[in-house]
């Protein structure tokens, strides 16, 4: 009788620690589920609003309604039809799709030859490279200015471009995944008979293809929303780019914010169009490095 | 096909000297097995004579060319990795084809030379799959496919069956050596496993520390090895060794033991070391060389190896497979004399 009772009572102690443990797990899912739904708001309401202001009048900008009393298109409309904003997208598209190839390619063949070439002061010049990345923009936008001047690059597309033609970030990128290329497929290639440049792009680039998707996006994410630099070096209208172009909406008393959310929802039309096609991409290429954009 | 010819050659990195002047002579269509440890030197020997690595010193030549300063592709060889190194974003078709790029047959010519090598491979179905839609086996001859497209003097294979499970290691093993029996094309084969080495080669090559150890058939290496790393190396289980001195007519072993080796010589009262493989050494019931207790047994199937503990040494010997003695029980070991191997007990190297 009395070891009956004990092992009802184990039975009892286990059910019931289960239970606990049960709890404990729902608990936590819980809470992890608020943090991720708060994140999850936190990220998409600045979006949210956007999307409402550039449905709004301007008598309606300064209510944080999320829903506008009453929704009109004509922002839209202005936006579309003012001849500025055309020309902005198209400086922005050229100078994000050519930096981003450049940087893609230079990025690539520097990482390339940083992981597989032995060569004196390899080292060096990778930590150089390296170094640079914690210098901040803000820093750089001096020297950059003088240069611009200097070699009469202001208020071109080049001298909004040449920052970024090539990236410190992107170099550590491709050296890192890179050494994920076994030398075996380069020497085998080596053996087949091709030189080290068709060994890089014919043999080594399509081995890292995630990586440099995921480059590629960063790249154009990066110059499509630059704005401090081409604020700087550009002087007329016709070189902004669509985030100094949007700036310049409204007078000197007045922003037009309607206007600004209205193009600024229309801007970000490319690069989701570009994040949904590449999106496994970055997301493995992400994950494979390690890295967050 | 060709000869291959190494001439004192030499291999350094920085001031380590790890190849220290190897003469070797390879015959128009042979198969010649570099087989030793890591850090032997073999895998270095291949990489120079592919031209991945610089020559420190020495000459290669392959057929009536010096080869020293040749680019890869110019030294007519074609190369099988250890982990394939097959492309895989090209399929099949495109990564036996690859090695083709640069020559200047027509399309046609390169299609038809691709189907006859994939025909050979039996891999005619697969020629439009890609390589992670392949098992090991299958990318192994997709390796394979891709050096004999190009038709090359020198096939070389740097343990192309390290990465295969067991089973399918057998079967490639069998496959390349009826390969090699077709097209006849001299081949260099490295590899640290010595059964491949004893069944794939005509000739093998046994390195040790940048040096070449001996160079024989696989009977010459396993029945007259050259030396005491070589006698260890080559069999599995490995040769029992037992030191001892010898006394002009055989070798004392001490604790009242001895082993008579009529026929042999050596310098009275020299160390030497006795050589016995446990194929040779037999548990026997009659009086035999020497007796000792059995430590462990390991039943094979058709033989068991009993571990068999004497005169402070631990021998193994081979006994029947059905009545196989037990631990700790006492069993008599004979070997005749002619199976028996005589070192230097300083050199290493074999006596006559």
């Amino acid at each position: 009788m009395a070891s009956q009772d004990i092992a009802v009572k184990a039975s009892t102690d286990a059910l019931f620690s289960g239970s606990s443990r049960n709890s404990r797990r729902n608990m936590g899912q819980f809470i992890r589920w608020v943090l991720l739904f708060g994140g999850g708001i936190l990220m998409v309401m600045p979006i949210v609003f956007m999307i409402s202001t550039s449905l709004k009048f301007p008598f309606e900008v300064y209510n944080l309604n999320l829903i506008p009393e009453e929704p009109t298109i004509e922002n839209y409309t202005y936006v579309l039809e003012d001849g500025r904003f055309y020309g902005w997208f198209i400086n922005s598209l050229v100078i994000a799709i050519l930096t981003t190839v450049s940087a893609v390619f230079f990025d690539a063949l520097v990482g390339y030859a940083l992981c597989k070439f032995k060569f004196p002061g390899r080292y060096l010049v990778f930590i150089a490279i390296l170094s640079t990345l914690m210098i901040p923009t803000e820093m750089l936008v001096i020297p950059w200015y003088l240069m611009s001047k200097s070699f009469g690059w202001l208020d071109t597309y080049w001298g909004i471009m040449f920052p970024g033609v090539m990236t410190a970030f992107g170099t550590f990128l491709m050296k890192q995944f890179f050494e994920t290329v076994p030398d075996d497929f380069l020497e085998a290639a080596r053996i087949d008979g091709l030189n080290e440049f068709q060994i890089w792009w014919q043999v080594a680039m399509p081995l890292v293809r995630p990586a440099l998707a995921a480059l590629a996006i960063f790249v154009f994410l990066g110059n499509w929303t630059a704005f401090i630099w081409p604020l700087i070096v550009t002087n007329s209208a016709e070189m902004y780019t669509l985030p100094v172009g949007l700036s310049s909406f409204g007078d000197e008393v007045d922003v037009a914010w309607e206007l600004i959310m209205t193009g600024a929802a229309i801007s970000t039309l490319p690069t989701l169009v570009v994040f949904l096609i590449f999106q496994r991409f970055i997301i493995r290429g992400v994950v494979m490095a390690g890295l967050k954009g | 096909m060709a000869t291959l010819n190494l001439r004192k050659l030499v291999k350094t990195y920085g001031k380590v000297e790890v190849l220290h002047g190897i003469d070797l002579d390879v015959a128009d269509g042979e198969f010649v097995v570099f087989v030793g440890p890591s850090g032997c030197g073999k895998s270095t020997t291949l990489r120079m004579i592919a031209g991945l690595e610089e020559v420190t010193g020495g000459e290669i030549h392959i057929g009536d060319r010096l080869v020293n300063n040749l680019e890869p592709k110019d030294r007519d060889i074609a190369m099988v990795f250890q982990n394939y190194a097959i492309y895989p974003h090209m399929s099949v078709r495109k990564n036996i084809g690859f090695g083709l790029r640069t020559s200047k047959l027509s399309k046609e010519d390169k299609d038809r030379r691709i189907d006859e090598v994939a025909a050979i491979l039996g891999m005619t179905d697969l020629l439009e799959r890609r390589p992670n839609q392949l098992s090991g086996g299958q990318r192994q001859r997709v390796a394979i496919g891709r050096a004999m497209v190009r038709d090359p003097a020198v096939f070389l294979f740097d343990e192309p069956l390290s990465n295969l499970d067991a089973q399918l290691r057998t079967q490639m093993r069998l496959e390349i050596k009826k390969l090699h029996q077709r097209v006849g094309n001299t081949i260099i084969f490295v590899t640290h496993d010595q059964v491949e080495a004893m069944t794939m080669a005509d000739r093998i090559v046994i390195m040790k520390d940048g040096y070449i150890q001996q160079v024989g058939t696989p009977l010459e290496v396993y029945h007259k090895p050259a030396n005491t790393f070589v006698a260890q190396f080559i069999g599995a289980p490995s040769m029992n060794m037992l030191p001892g001195t010898w006394n002009g007519n055989g070798v004392k072993l001490g604790d009242g033991l001895g082993i008579e080796l009529p026929h042999r010589k050596a310098t009275e009262g020299a160390d030497v070391v006795v050589g016995v493989r446990p194929d040779d050494l037999v548990v026997t019931g009659d009086k035999g060389l020497f007796s000792g207790k059995v430590n462990i047994v390991e039943p094979l199937g058709a033989d068991t190896l009993v571990y068999v503990g004497v005169n402070g040494y631990e021998v193994i010997a081979k006994a029947s497979g059905r009545e196989p003695p037990k631990p700790g029980e006492t069993v008599n070991l004979t070997a005749s004399a002619g199976e028996m191997h005589l070192f230097d007990a300083k050199s290493g190297e074999a006596l006559p």
